[in-house]
């Protein structure tokens, strides 16, 4: 049943998301009050504030919603699919192939939008390669998944070395700064618009089957759940979800491992209510964080992930904290 | 009278079935039927395939050879979703990793009840509510699962089952974690409820009495395909119990027609 508190949950995420673009769109290296930033966006006459705004902050505002937004969703799914409270949107692999990829690029010279299509073709092999390792016979358990993704991981973590190391000084500098997540650069289309929209059309329609799969694979098949369909569908979202996020701002951590369990903390634990919450709670912490990287040491950026790092972490450990507080009750 | 279409019409067959799992045959040829209203008690040694008969009811698992009805249609032919209507098991072991509370994890039992997009309706609550009551656990509601007891836990696969309203209910040692009171009270409340709404349970244990107390019908596994089939009584005699177990088991009638079994 749809509880008064799961409406007002929603309610005041909604809320949240709102503010949270005004904070977006009002912060930067030219300061703008909300007031200001609502009557800019309105003005009939354009102006130097409005041009900011609509050719800057608004698009990178948006990206950075729909990069937070996906990232937490990708969490969610990652973390049934594996049935591990730990798991990310980047434990498979998947931030690993698109992360050699997009080094590559930027050690060949490439910039820009090219940087973003080798992120996600990065991303497309390493889904493929994973997914069809894990699944050779009929056994796809979620342990065979998750070993499979993680030696992926830490091969792919090898070349990254490699590159990092035999490349010259100035595109290692871009290299970290693709590596650690940034938004500078970011720009969204309505390609990743739709992903997003699609991917929260499939799993609002499998929410309730993600309540059920949380139970076991097998609970699951005996209350109805084509499991192998669905543990396939949650893949390739997930895994979609999360190349699209990685080709937009590099791999901005934390976002897909803390949103879910805030949430889940908060009392959201009925998929059809957490998986929206997750868009909004992504999307909001990204385009605060990313609001932080760029003004707190203006007027240089940082990349955002370090700043999604330095608030996930606290907040992760301290959730941490409260649960093993509960465990004692 | 419905009870005559149903024992005309058993509601759990099975024709021929022979099932084997690693090279190790754990039934030949095996031919049941259950009619509504009955239970059936499997018994064997560990490793004699128990659960994997029980799985196999559940067409989580494909027989070698031969076939099963449900309500007289075959297992293969049923529709997903509509089987999980008809047919429900408690398993061993639950899955607490992901955190959800004692009443969400109760409502999944209606998820084959529920149409696509469909939300629980408030009968859909007042029956996980009921369950919960009847196995004794309704103050737990709004507890996390990860802080329940074995028991509770048995308890709450319990009320998931009942809330699932299957018509067979298949049983994987059903006595696991509870102690002796509950489980006489929880395979009650089962019986009970089968017999009010022609429903018909199987149950996999290695508790003898406990299948000697609840079953009508009786499947002892002897291992390499061996099996006795029969009446409760026919069945469960101590030469028979003695070599499926392997180690002398002795009989002892505490009252008129009914037996407990230990070993000597």
């Amino acid at each position: 049943m749809i509880q008064r508190r799961h409406i007002v949950l929603l309610l005041i995420l909604l809320a949240l998301t709102l503010v949270s673009f005004l904070i977006s769109f009002s912060s930067g290296s030219a300061s703008l009050g909300f007031v200001e930033v609502i009557t800019q966006l309105l003005s009939p006459e354009p102006g130097l504030e409005q041009q900011i705004l609509y050719e800057l902050r608004i698009p990178r505002s948006i990206a950075a919603f729909v990069t937070g937004a996906m990232l937490a969703m990708s969490g969610v799914i990652m973390q049934v699919l594996l049935r591990n409270p730990l798991a990310d949107p980047y434990i498979l692999g998947i931030s690993g192939g698109s992360a050699v990829a997009a080094l590559s690029a930027i050690l060949l010279g490439f910039s820009g939008l090219w940087i973003s299509n080798a992120a996600f073709i990065g991303a497309l092999i390493s889904i493929f390669i994973v997914f069809g390792l894990a699944q050779s016979g009929r056994n796809w358990t979620a342990t065979r998944l998750l070993l499979t993704g993680v030696v992926m991981s830490a091969g792919w973590g090898a070349i990254i070395n490699v590159l990092l190391t035999t490349s010259t000084n100035n595109s290692v500098y871009s290299m970290l700064f693709w590596l650690m997540g940034d938004l500078s650069q970011s720009r969204t289309g309505v390609l990743n618009a739709s992903f997003l929209g699609i991917g929260l059309l499939i799993l609002m329609y499998y929410s309730r089957a993600l309540n059920v799969l949380s139970r076991g694979d097998m609970q699951a098949a005996a209350l109805g759940v084509n499991v192998s369909r669905l543990r396939l569908v949650l893949y390739l979202i997930s895994s979609v979800l999360t190349a699209c996020a990685v080709s937009i701002a590099g791999t901005i951590g934390f976002v897909g491992l803390v949103i879910p369990h805030m949430l889940r903390l908060l009392g959201a634990r009925d998929h059809r209510l957490l998986i929206p919450s997750a868009l909004l709670l992504g999307g909001s912490f990204l385009m605060i964080a990313d609001s932080i990287a760029r003004t707190i040491v203006a007027p240089t950026q940082l990349p955002v992930g370090v700043v999604t790092a330095i608030i996930g972490v606290p907040v992760f450990l301290l959730i941490l904290r409260n649960s093993s507080n509960q465990l004692r009750d | 009278m419905s009870n005559d279409s149903t024992n005309t019409n058993p509601l759990l067959q099975t024709r021929a079935l022979s099932l084997s799992i690693a090279e190790r045959k754990i039934c030949t040829e095996l031919s049941l039927q259950l009619p509504a209203g009955q239970c059936l008690g499997i018994l064997g040694q560990n490793g004699t395939g128990k659960t994997t008969l029980l799985h196999t009811m559940m067409r989580l698992r494909q027989p070698d050879a031969g076939e099963i009805l449900l309500c007289a249609k075959p297992l293969a032919a049923w529709e997903q979703k509509a089987l999980a209507q008809q047919l429900g098991i408690l398993f061993q072991n639950t899955n607490d990793i992901m955190p959800a509370t004692v009443l969400e994890t109760t409502l999944i039992g209606r998820h084959p009840h529920l149409a696509d997009w469909q939300w629980e309706k408030k009968a859909d609550l007042a029956l996980a509510q009921q369950a919960l009551s009847e196995v004794g656990i309704a103050e737990l509601a709004n507890r996390d699962i990860s802080t329940l007891s074995g028991g509770e836990r048995q308890r709450l696969a319990i009320a998931t089952l009942l809330t699932q309203e299957p018509r067979l209910f298949l049983l994987d040692e059903p006595g696991n974690h509870l102690d002796i009171a509950f489980q006489i009270q929880s395979l009650n409340l089962l019986r009970n409820h089968i017999e009010k709404r022609q429903c018909a349970l199987v149950m996999a244990t290695h508790d003898i009495n406990l299948a000697a107390r609840n079953c009508e019908q009786i499947l002892l596994l002897y291992g390499e395909g061996e099996y006795e089939l029969g009446k409760c009584g026919d069945v469960l005699t101590a030469q028979n119990l003695s070599r499926a177990f392997d180690c002398e088991i002795r009989e002892f009638e505490i009252e008129k027609g009914r037996s407990v079994f230990f070993p000597a």
